[in-house]
């Protein structure tokens, strides 16, 4: 494993805490992620992996700590936050694709409202990355009349449509039925050999076997092991990590 | 009955006024209620109290009395007008404003919060999250409530009667002193012209509100 120096991480947290009132969900967390590195965050369910992705794009907001992407600390609210979500791409667990505007809209939309992009640029770039996922047959149809696994590919593509530096995934399948599952997660693995920086929360073990360079093991809102996924799954070193995967192992 | 007939030319006069204070004061209390909705759900702190503020004040208070604020008090205060019709529309569009705020509030609510936090994750400022994303959605849920809203607003209207104002329920006070045998069919004939604006709104919102079923 490389030791990473915090000053040319793209995503880096530093000493983050967040509370949900009594509630401490992310405890002092500290997590470096280079250029083009995929990590996955993996954890039982209220481990604050969850909260720990939202906060990167702040979705969530901390307590205290800070979180910078590419060198640059996460604004406060207005303009300065919008700039830089413009380079954080995310996708979400129940997708969240513009009920109301067609599959090559949602794809359009923040590149033409947000980067002032042509709409005949956008149109085919947008087009493209349809291909790419395998929806873009479907360009004109509402999201409504998709099936989740092309939603959720659409998602990605929306997201991708930005150019964005990293791309975050909150559980990307775990709203999917499992016939579906591989057809988002083959598009995921697509993305990581292309280099993209992916910062991943999964219940996908087979993913992080095999796009991760490091996996993050995350219990009661701390980060409990940071390893490659070899070293994870064959030696895990906390017994809580090791009680997890056991878990996951007798069925 | 014959009094309604001899007094058609009143009637037609005060429908129009009835018509133009509804609408006028109609697109006001649109525009001032869906920024007020913006300003509740917005990120600063000021502008959500403000919003909050406003809309408990004028839509706890009787119409009746902001009447007297706007066509009293405001002159006083150094806001001259010339006719008492624009007391009439400062009052209908405050007050409206408030329930509008409201209605589009609850709508904007029931659209998904994952619609938002998509759209801000896309990069887009506060109010391309509203404008683009959140309002439309949400003018499907909030149509039958405006509807609603604005019946009510053409029948406040006639507290403008009150006021100087020779609108439909103005001109019926004058009918009933003019003929003070037929005050029945005088009121009648009032009601029947109110009915000619706010029927077609209901059926309007019925309209709408299969249209809305469809879209579903």
């Amino acid at each position: 494993m490389t030791t990473q120096a915090s000053g040319d991480a793209l995503v880096s947290l530093n000493g983050v805490n967040k509370h949900y009132g009594q509630l401490h969900v992310l405890k002092d967390i500290n997590l470096q992620v280079q250029k083009g590195e995929v990590v996955v965050v993996i954890g039982p369910s209220g481990s604050g992996k969850s909260t720990l992705c939202r906060a990167i794009n702040r979705l969530e907001t901390i307590d205290d700590g800070d979180i910078a992407i590419d060198g640059k600390k996460l604004p406060e609210e207005g303009k300065d936050l919008a700039h830089l979500r413009a380079d954080v791409g995310m996708v979400f667990q129940s997708f969240n694709l513009f009920a109301h505007k067609t599959i090559l809209e949602n794809v359009t939309l923040g590149p033409i409202k947000v980067k002032k992009v042509a709409k005949g640029t956008a149109d085919k770039e947008a087009m493209a990355l349809l291909e790419r996922v395998g929806v873009g047959h479907q360009a004109p149809k509402l999201p409504a009349q998709l099936s989740g696994g092309q939603q959720q590919r659409v998602a990605i593509a929306r997201a991708l449509a930005m150019k964005p530096k990293v791309m975050l995934f909150d559980e990307p399948t775990s709203a999917l039925d499992p016939e579906m599952i591989n057809e988002v997660l083959d598009v995921m693995i697509q993305l990581a050999k292309e280099g993209m920086t992916m910062i991943v929360v999964t219940h996908e073990m087979g993913f992080a076997r095999k796009a991760a360079d490091r996996v993050v093991f995350m219990a009661d809102g701390q980060i409990v092991e940071d390893a490659t996924p070899e070293e994870f799954f064959t030696n895990p070193k906390s017994t809580r990590a090791k009680d997890f995967l056991s878990k996951l192992l007798t069925h | 009955m014959d009094a309604v007939i001899a007094s058609l030319p009143e009637y037609w006069d005060g429908f129009l006024r009835t018509l133009y204070l509804s609408i006028i004061s109609g697109i006001i209390a649109l525009v001032v209620g869906t920024l007020l909705a913006a300003m509740r759900v917005s990120p600063v702190a000021a502008l959500r109290g403000f919003s909050m503020f406003y809309v408990e004040v004028a839509r706890n208070t009787p119409l009746t009395i902001i009447f007297f604020f706007a066509a009293i008090v405001l002159p006083r205060l150094g806001v001259k007008f010339e006719q008492f019709e624009v007391a009439a529309i400062i009052a209908l569009s405050s007050y409206t404003a408030a329930f509008i705020a409201e209605a589009v509030r609850s709508g904007v609510n029931s659209v998904p919060v994952g619609q938002a936090e998509a759209a801000r994750s896309v990069g887009m400022t506060f109010t391309q999250v509203l404008g683009f994303i959140v309002l439309p959605q949400a003018v499907r849920t909030v149509i039958p409530p405006l509807i609603n809203i604005l019946i009510a607003l053409v029948k406040n209207s006639s507290v403008a009667g009150a006021f100087f104002v020779l609108e439909l329920f103005g001109y019926g006070r004058q009918l009933s002193n003019d003929y003070g045998n037929q005050v029945l069919w005088i009121l009648l004939g009032v009601a029947f012209f109110y009915l000619l604006i706010t029927v077609p709104l209901g059926l309007l919102a019925h309209f709408v509100e299969r249209k809305v079923a469809i879209a579903r």
